[in-house]
């Protein structure tokens, strides 16, 4: 009897599997076909003959740039989030002033705003400091946004660093600075490595803000880009399919080496909200 | 030490980049658009002061009390989706062996941006060629609907994606809540004769409470502020039938550059969120919290 309710509850959990990932899996097998298969054959067949030059074609005819863009802007701003959030949560945890509680406080309430209200303002922001249709604009922007949850990730992690650290260091001479970037961030590596992921999957997959004040193709991200490529190739699947894929990649390859940090991060951006 | 690490200028140096940038991107634009809200302005002109109109105007249009509305629906929608959410989740970590990989596949669609997500599922409700109707006309049903073009649908249909997005998240959180339960406690109520739903409804959900709580936050708050994948799908459309409030409000502002009016939706949206999360977490305040 028991057996039984294993077996259905493990068809149960598998079919869920199966409605998660198999419009992927349909996705990647029409990026291989082109439309009169598509059009003609079963939607769950192979592909007759693996049409790779769908890949080829996307990349060339425009992918390439945005694809390029995509990596910048997610680096950059990845870079100067983590940097910026370890600091503010080094001056909020392990130093002493009166204020600390209420700029974190400050940072947490920037947790649950919506961007859509924001968004008006600072479209008009950058067009007075001429940043509109520059790509530093959205680099700024995302490590604005990005700061309230990477430095929540963080937090927990320096409460718990031992004050002995911090005292050897000064007793020896250490400049606060030094001790910060040589002993500190360091010590941070693995919970950083958490909030680099969180900060990749945002900033690779943003839509709104690119959309906004973004106007020339030349600095279009991937997400908004593949919204203007798919306009024009709007007929051919096996291209849209090949540029869906293509814009999935980073993100995927991510996942399947650091799955653990992966879950780790979206998990702890939950308790956002 | 306490002179080196209460040193005014090193905290300054320390706090002031995140701080100007949260202040100046985040906090001054969010005030700015409840005072552009209280003007006419189309972006480009100088701005006129009204008053209150905008807001009058907000709450006498009937399509953002449409939007509201299906922002509400989906709202609702999402928080119902939870309990399945939760029954799959009590089942994967009730020993279930490849509980890691299962939760890591429900996982993937979260993975994926918002545009690829609708541009695929544009594909999949495609009338003719998608993987939806594809599969309905092979077992017989003659004419199935286009499901993004037909009002009285399109809406239902977008949840689905919706869902399929968020499902690894919520199972995922859930998970991770149920595994955090010491296994004595259901050591011994299995000793004491409870059944598997016994544990599961008596005794796993009611520990996991505060969590739930939160995810039901998420779920709605995430509902009100929904956008990208709707913008993306449907524009709102067919003739305003999937147009929920922060796709109404962008529209406004950056199609119709009506940015005073825009503004003042947006400054509501943000009222309604912030009073939303208010009363969910009154009415869901617990006068102590579980200790276990």
């Amino acid at each position: 009897m028991q057996r039984i309710g294993y077996v259905i509850l493990y068809i149960a959990l598998a079919l869920v599997a199966l409605f998660q990932v198999f419009p992927i899996i349909w996705l990647f097998m029409f990026s291989l076909k082109d439309n009169q298969e598509i059009f003609s054959g079963s939607p769950f067949a192979l592909p007759a003959e693996f049409r790779w030059e769908n890949y080829v074609t996307v990349w060339e005819g425009g992918i390439g740039g945005y694809f390029w863009n995509s990596i910048w802007i997610t680096g950059v701003a990845i870079i100067l989030t983590v940097l910026f959030a370890s600091m503010a949560t080094f001056a909020i945890t392990r130093m002493q002033w009166k204020w600390n509680k209420l700029v974190l406080g400050l940072f947490m309430v920037g947790l649950m705003i919506p961007i859509h209200s924001s968004i008006i303002p600072l479209f008009n922001m950058f067009l007075n400091v001429n940043l509109i249709d520059n790509p530093w604009s959205i680099v700024i922007t995302y490590t604005a946004y990005n700061l309230p949850i990477t430095i929540m990730i963080l937090l927990g992690f320096y409460y718990t660093l031992p004050r002995e650290i911090e005292e050897a260091a000064i007793i020896d001479g250490c400049s606060i600075h030094r001790m910060f970037f040589r002993i500190i961030l360091p010590m941070t590596t693995p919970i950083m490595s958490t909030t680099v992921i969180i900060n990749m999957i945002y900033n690779w997959n943003e839509f709104v803000f690119v959309n906004t004040f973004i106007s020339s193709d030349e600095y279009k991200t991937l997400t908004v880009g593949i919204q203007n490529f798919i306009g024009q190739y709007m007929t051919d699947w096996g291209a849209i399919g090949a540029t869906l894929i293509i814009s999935f990649l980073p993100i995927l390859l991510a996942f399947l080496f650091f799955s653990n940090k992966v879950v780790e991060g979206i998990s702890s951006s939950a308790v956002k909200g | 030490m306490n002179k080196v690490m209460s040193n005014k200028w090193v905290i300054t140096i320390y706090i002031l980049p995140a701080l100007l940038l949260v202040g100046v991107l985040i906090f001054i634009p969010l005030l700015l658009s409840g005072y552009y809200g209280l003007m006419d302005w189309n972006g480009i002109s100088a701005m006129e002061f009204i008053g209150l109109e905008n807001y009058i105007t907000a709450i006498q249009d009937v399509k953002f009390w449409e939007s509201a509305w299906h922002s509400l629906l989906l709202a609702l929608f999402s928080t119902l989706s939870l309990v399945g959410y939760l029954a799959i989740s009590v089942i994967l970590a009730s020993r279930i062996k490849g509980s890691d990989l299962l939760r890591k596949i429900y996982l993937v669609p979260m993975l994926l941006s918002s545009v690829a997500i609708a541009q695929l599922w544009i594909k999949v409700f495609n009338p003719t060629n998608g993987m939806l109707n594809s599969v309905l006309m092979t077992i017989g049903f003659e004419n199935p609907p286009a499901w993004l073009a037909e009002p009285s649908i399109v809406l239902f249909a977008i949840f689905v994606p919706i869902l399929w997005q968020y499902a690894g998240f919520y199972i995922l959180i859930y998970y991770a809540a149920l595994k955090n339960i010491p296994e004595t406690i259901i050591e011994a109520a299995r000793i004491d004769g409870a059944t598997p739903l016994q544990i599961a409804f008596r005794i796993k959900v009611p520990l996991i409470m505060t969590v739930i709580k939160v995810t039901i936050v998420l779920a709605i708050v995430g509902s009100l502020k929904y956008f990208d994948l709707i913008y993306v799908m449907t524009g709102g459309g067919p003739n305003g039938a999937s147009e929920v409030m922060a796709s109404y409000m962008y529209k406004l502002a950056f199609s119709s550059n009506d940015f005073g009016y825009g503004s003042a939706i947006g400054f509501l949206l943000l009222i309604i969120t912030l009073i939303v999360t208010i009363i969910i977490r009154k009415a869901t305040a617990t006068k102590e919290e579980i200790q276990y």
